[in-house]
């Protein structure tokens, strides 16, 4: 088995398994802790659509604090958006994605992809720069921070090395590239890239406990 | 040539030359030894873990966008009081005890065990600088209600006896006589009659059964007395069946705020008591933010079970009254900018019964910038203005404030809660600032139309 067969096969089933699993344990670790019933009078009947109304609305900063998140959430903007885009809407990825889905959608241009991801990038660089730089952030910030950083940059990385080349085999930076992507999935579940799904809950808690009161969410 | 004190660092944020003061102390009631303290620390964070605090606290990304949102870190630029680094304790036990994968962060050592200085440290960032406002829970992008967290690590700093000590010794003498200043059902009841002559007012007291029960804060009662006479007036006027019982007068809850749930459910259970006694359908709430807080949203939870009447800030009742035409008042010719108490307001969500009432008086509203929901705290709420110490840090923060309300340039002043008023005053003395806070319900009671009074 060559290093690409081992990106491919092993090493990539096994950091499914590691993202499902580590996911599973900690929404329901989460999950099954006590919650106490508030048994105050409601103002106001909160259920599932105050969630999704704080699950979206927090995608924005309100009016006071726009400029102070400008930059941040900006960089934050791009870095996400790349990140999506070039996961779910590059082609070699649609193609790769069809082998076990069965079915396709349509992707960007390539240079649109490539656009993106560099933007990600350096987004990304720009929100390291930020976090090495301002005293809140290196304070507040631990190892979690910076690893889950790496792990994310590197796929971006090791995808823009494929066209470049640089006279090393293609299928050998294939290989490296699926195992920057096999790290990233094995370490989501377990640090603040968990925010993948837990900004479902945490927003969505909030949304509820506040709309309840008529409290500004 | 002198030599320079290296033990003090220069205050480079400080408006004029000024050395930073030497490290806070840290006090402690009890005779605990470090191991009890911290054990009984961590007990008390760990009991309140459910699914709502874990996910806040398993969410946060570290952004520091709350650093933004809090007036003490806006003001002073000290990266310790980002509102997420205040409960950096409370996470860590998190983290290392409940969470999901506290195993590993234990078998890693990837979060350190909290120790006795760590614990002395943090009461000044949990106690001294935090009003638990919920400025800041409303700019985190995840959601993360901070002030909620910031009042449940007080629990555990309250078990292990590391509260500041001003705010503990209000908060026992408010378990050990019923209110904070040690004013007797008595002394009450000397200070009701007291106004009820001076103000040409009829006010019941221990009246056996009637429909609304009203309480008082004691900062009223003993700092701003015509605010008896004020919540008599308004009461009257609308022809309530109503009633002060010296059983169940106090509305400030220091159990919630130093962190004791124990001497929290005391305090709450003294009205609750009262006021079914009297068979009151409604309990009604003085101009006190943290009361609303601790009657209207976890008086129940107290209780265990659903409250058998209705609890109504006075600024909601006001608006109810002036809406139905209950009562009415005169239209008043001045120029009026409203401060919101956070625990009414922002995390009270009666936000709009304040510009109802307003809306009844006539005058020239002036919002202030960001008003409303997103108000600059006073800086004296969640206990702080109790804690002296934090008075130079208080008034800092307090900068915001008077440009928030200089900018609206109106007459007037208003807010509608006493410890608001009492740190406005606190503040407006430091600064020999021209405004002095006034209080919405007296406005409304000095100009009420008609009616009994």
């Amino acid at each position: 088995m060559d290093l690409l067969e081992f990106a491919k096969g092993p090493a990539l089933q096994v950091a499914a398994y590691i993202l499902v699993a580590g996911s599973i344990w900690r929404f329901v670790g989460i999950m099954l802790l006590k919650e106490k019933p508030d048994y105050s009078e409601p103002r106001k009947s909160a259920g599932i659509l105050a969630a999704l109304k704080v699950i979206y609305t927090r995608s924005f900063s309100a009016a006071p604090f726009k400029r102070a998140t400008m930059y941040p959430k900006m960089m934050a903007y791009v870095m996400h958006i790349g990140l999506f885009a070039v996961v779910f809407l590059f082609v070699p990825h649609i193609m790769f994605f069809e082998g076990f889905l069965g079915f396709e959608w349509p992707g960007l241009p390539n240079s649109v992809i490539f656009f993106l991801a560099v933007a990600a990038v350096v987004s990304g660089i720009a929100l390291l720069v930020r976090r090495l730089t301002n005293p809140v952030l290196r304070l507040i910030s631990n190892f979690d921070d910076y690893f889950s950083w790496l792990v994310t940059i590197l796929p971006f990385v090791t995808g823009l090395m494929i066209p470049v080349r640089m006279g090393v085999r293609y299928e050998t930076l294939l290989a490296i590239h699926i195992l920057s992507v096999a790290l990233l999935m094995i370490w989501l579940p377990f640090g603040k890239l968990g925010h993948t799904f837990l900004v479902f809950i945490t927003r969505g808690t909030t949304g509820m406990v506040f709309e309840r009161k008529g409290a500004k969410t | 040539m002198t030599t320079v004190d290296g033990r003090h660092t220069i205050d480079r944020e400080a408006e004029r030359l000024a050395y930073k003061p030497p490290e806070i102390r840290h006090d402690k009631q009890g005779d605990m030894g470090p191991k009890e303290r911290i054990d009984a620390a961590m007990y008390n964070f760990v009991k309140n873990f459910n699914t709502q605090t874990a996910s806040y606290l398993d969410g946060c990304l570290h952004c520091g966008m709350c650093a933004d949102a809090c007036h003490f870190h806006v003001r002073t630029d000290d990266p310790r009081y980002t509102p997420i680094w205040k409960i950096e304790l409370f996470k860590r036990t998190y983290k290392r005890q409940v969470g999901p994968f506290a195993f590993f962060y234990r078998l890693l050592g990837l979060k350190r065990k909290v120790t006795l200085q760590d614990l002395e440290e943090w009461q000044h960032l949990i106690y001294d600088s935090c009003t638990v406002c919920g400025r800041c829970s409303l700019v985190c992008p995840m959601g993360i209600d901070i002030a909620g967290l910031v009042s449940m690590a007080r629990h555990g700093m309250f078990k292990a006896g590391l509260v500041p000590h001003e705010l503990h010794e209000v908060a026992r003498t408010s378990a050990e006589t019923g209110s904070p200043l040690g004013i007797s059902p008595e002394k009450f009841d000397e200070r009701v009659e007291w106004m009820a002559d001076e103000h040409d007012v009829d006010i019941p007291m221990d009246v056996d059964q009637a429909d609304v029960l009203a309480v008082m804060s004691s900062i009223e009662i003993n700092k701003y007395p015509q605010s008896i006479a004020a919540t008599a007036k308004i009461l009257n006027a609308a022809g309530e069946s109503w009633t002060f019982r010296t059983d169940g007068f106090e509305a400030t809850n220091f159990g919630l705020l130093s962190g004791n749930p124990e001497w929290q459910k005391a305090s709450t259970m003294k009205i609750i008591d009262a006021a079914i006694k009297i068979g009151a359908k409604t309990v009604v709430l003085p101009e006190c933010g943290h009361a609303y807080m601790a009657l209207r949203w976890q008086g129940a939870n107290m209780y265990g079970k659903p409250l058998p009447f209705k609890v109504l800030h006075i600024s909601e009742y006001m608006a109810d009254a002036l809406n139905s035409g209950k009562i009415k008042v005169k239209k008043v010719d001045k120029s009026v900018t409203y401060h919101d108490p956070c625990q009414v307001s922002r995390r009270g969500g009666a936000t709009q019964a304040a510009r109802d009432v307003i809306r009844h008086l006539g005058v020239d509203f002036r919002e202030m910038e960001y008003g409303g929901d997103y108000n600059w705290c006073c800086g004296g709420g969640g206990g702080v203005v109790t804690i002296k110490r934090a008075d130079p840090l208080r008034h800092r923060a307090f900068k915001l404030k008077m440009d928030q309300v200089e900018k609206t340039e109106a007459d007037e002043l208003l807010s509608s809660c006493a410890n608001c008023r009492q740190s406005f005053d606190d503040s407006q003395q430091h600064f020999n600032w021209d405004y002095t806070m006034g209080s919405l319900m007296e406005m409304v009671a000095e100009n009420l139309e008609g009616g009994k009074s």
